[in-house]
């Protein structure tokens, strides 16, 4: 039996095992000098394991139901890890020649990366939990790497004072549930709890809901977000913009609907308003942004309320156009990061939004992919960006929220005008003292790559749409 | 009342006293051996529950190990309690309102608690007859719940590494002990043994 069970686990395990024997390597040969290898190594290990799970198919559990192996899982699991080996690849230039790279962080990130596999993956309020905080430690650890720097520090210390606070809620809530039904299996968790919930799991729900809501950062649990964005070095920064969001995403996901679906009324009106106010915060507060980083947080807070959005929806329709959404969010925050890392002036990276006057003069073909970028981010048609909205917003409206959908309409256009600033300073602002002109060629890669693919794939989308619908089947069931 | 009960109410409001001065004693050493208390008491509710090992566990390892350990810290930080205190006692009021509305909430909630249907018999004995509660748990961890004690562990170790990735400095200026160096002394190298005349010197 636990042979079966270990096989279903195989990527997993595959990672923890390389992810020690990598560090102890490391440790006893050229430590800080091997970072650069293990960074490609876990890249290559991380894109190899992200097609060997795409290539299975059906559903099936290991350890009494404590872990799930479904089409849904699949689908986090590959974008999580495809885009955590595009941040990897992307950080290792920034960090180097900044003397930030360490071998341990690219084990960090692939011990992170294992915890956000087992959240998506969980079947089991425990399993959940000890996901969440393997995850959400490594995260903590990578926010503060950069530790002669005050903002760091505090980044890190931030992240982890308010992340315990939200276990430590998620925790409580978990309690309450388990009381109960009395088991904290969500197999278990969906028979007991079923039609009209009684108030103690009302509340367990709500704690529950609330920690998750943390961990992707949506309104009124948010306010970690700019802080840590700002001051955590900026391949860091990255990576918290994409992996981790997708995995909380699907944590989310799975839990309401495979431990909370019978009760669906209670958690929608929940998630709808974390939604509403996600998406207009994003939208309101980064106005007033200067640093791009802090902007970028504002613009992931709205895009996790769009997100939402189809979540509450409450219909497979709903959770398909989520995981189309993330996969998009999640390419797009990859090119615009790579833009950012390249921002620099006199080697020092810059962050500054007017640090960009006049940028498309000096960098043609960046200064587009960008402009293609932020237009999609802001969801302006024909690009892809565009398209996620829409799907999110049929579901809103399909699944009877269309004061919802509307909501997200008047956001989206409010938000429009913060991506915007950024493409008037590149093109019209100022001629002031120009950025230095970017080396990497990774980072054009990514930038140019993920700008095709923000135009290309509006005419087939890659196939996503009917990968997320199997994957929206196989967690509604 | 039995005995049961008595000691059951003993052990909770000691837990309850316990946490309350943890938070509000002046003295963080004060603080800490509150705690102590308040996990001493913890064990005694498991003893009552019958689950002996997880009392054990806690007073070997919480008051043992981790109560010694904050208290060491508490002293050897020099760390200004009062003036946190006065912090704190500037949100109090607003600390204060916002704990009673939650104590109300929670009172609902609990006082109209209702089990679904098959909770008690899913929750199961705390041990099965005939089972030690040391195997049982035993049973449990590496059998049942492997995954999660192997996750645990993995939980562990991003923590060590990350103690280690933040905090430690390889400094150039110390003199550091080379043991081997040490050992492969060779006293013909390292001393010369003269016979010096008496009266005369060197």
């Amino acid at each position: 039996m636990i042979q079966a069970d270990l096989n279903i686990l195989l990527p997993e395990i595959v990672l923890a095992v390389y992810a020690m024997l990598g560090l102890l390597g490391a440790v006893y040969t050229g430590k800080d000098r091997m970072a650069g290898m293990l960074v490609w190594l876990t890249a290559g290990l991380f894109v190899a394991l992200a097609f060997y799970i795409a290539s299975a198919t059906g559903t099936r559990t290991a350890f009494g139901g404590m872990f799930i192996d479904d089409g849904f899982a699949r689908f986090a699991k590959v974008t999580i890890l495809l885009s955590a080996a595009a941040v990897l690849v992307m950080s290792q230039d920034y960090m180097a020649r900044r003397n930030l790279l360490k071998f341990e962080y690219p084990m960090l990130v692939t011990l992170a990366a294992v915890g956000m596999m087992v959240m998506v993956s969980a079947g089991d309020l425990m399993a959940l939990y000890m996901g969440l905080e393997l995850q959400s430690l490594a995260l903590y650890v990578i926010a503060a790497l950069r530790r002669d720097s005050v903002k760091s520090t505090e980044a890190g210390l931030k992240y982890f004072v308010l992340g315990a606070l939200s276990s430590g809620l998620l925790l409580y809530g978990a309690s309450l549930v388990y009381g109960f039904a009395g088991t904290t299996s969500f197999a278990g968790i969906i028979t007991a709890a079923e039609g009209h919930a009684p108030l103690g799991l009302l509340l367990g729900l709500v704690f529950v809901i609330s920690g998750m809501a943390f961990k992707i950062s949506a309104v009124p649990f948010h306010m970690w977000t700019p802080d840590v964005y700002e001051g955590a070095p900026t391949p860091v920064t990255a990576f918290f913009a994409t992996a981790p969001k997708m995995a909380a995403m699907g944590l989310f996901a799975r839990v309401v609907y495979d431990a909370f679906g019978g009760i669906m009324s209670d958690w929608q009106q929940i998630v709808a308003l974390l939604s509403v106010l996600s998406m207009f915060l994003g939208a309101v507060a980064a106005i007033g942004q200067r640093d791009i980083k802090r902007l970028m947080a504002y613009s992931s807070i709205a895009h996790m309320g769009y997100a939402l959005m189809g979540l509450a929806a409450g219909t497979e329709l709903g959770v398909q156009s989520m995981l189309i959404y993330m996969a998009i969010y999640v390419t797009m925050n990859v090119g615009t990061f790579a833009f950012i890392l390249s921002m620099s002036r006199d080697g020092q990276p810059v962050t500054d939004i007017q640090g960009l006057n006049m940028y498309a003069r000096a960098n043609p073909v960046r200064a587009l992919s960008m402009l293609v970028l932020l237009f999609s981010l802001a969801g302006v048609p024909p690009f892809l960006g565009f398209f996620g909205k829409f799907y999110v917003l049929r579901a809103a409206y399909e699944g009877g929220l269309a004061w919802l959908a509307i909501a997200g309409v008047v956001a989206s256009v409010i938000g429009a005008y913060y991506y915007l600033r950024i493409v008037f300073f590149m093109y019209f602002g100022e001629e002031r003292e120009p950025l230095d002109r970017p080396q990497s060629p990774v980072l054009w890669g990514f930038l140019v790559a993920s700008a095709g693919v923000m135009t290309v794939g509006i005419v087939f989308l890659f196939g996503i749409e009917n990968v997320a619908q199997a994957a929206a089947l196989s967690l509604i069931k | 009342m039995t005995v049961f009960a008595l000691a059951f109410y003993l052990f909770a409001t000691c837990v309850i006293v316990g946490g309350l001065f943890t938070v509000i004693s002046r003295n963080p050493v004060h603080s800490v051996l509150w705690l102590i208390l308040s996990f001493l008491s913890a064990a005694g509710l498991f003893v009552l529950l019958g689950a002996e090992f997880v009392a054990m566990l806690l007073i070997i390892v919480y008051v043992g190990a981790v109560a010694v350990l904050f208290l060491f810290v508490v002293m050897m930080l020099d760390v200004d309690f009062a003036e946190l205190k006065a912090e704190m006692a500037r949100y109090m009021p607003l600390a204060l309102l916002i704990g009673v509305v939650l104590l109300m909430q929670f009172a609902l909630a609990y006082g109209a608690w209702d089990f679904a249907e098959g909770a008690e018999a899913a929750r199961g004995a705390v041990t099965p007859d005939g089972v030690e509660n040391t195997a049982a748990l035993g049973l449990l961890i590496y059998d049942k719940y492997f995954l999660l004690f192997q996750l645990s562990g993995l939980i562990l170790l991003v923590a060590m590494v990350g103690a280690i990735a933040l905090t430690l400095r390889h400094r150039q200026d110390v003199k550091r002990q080379n043991v081997l160096a040490q050992m492969y002394r060779d006293p013909a190298k390292a001393m010369e043994l003269r016979d010096v005349k008496p009266g005369q010197g060197l």
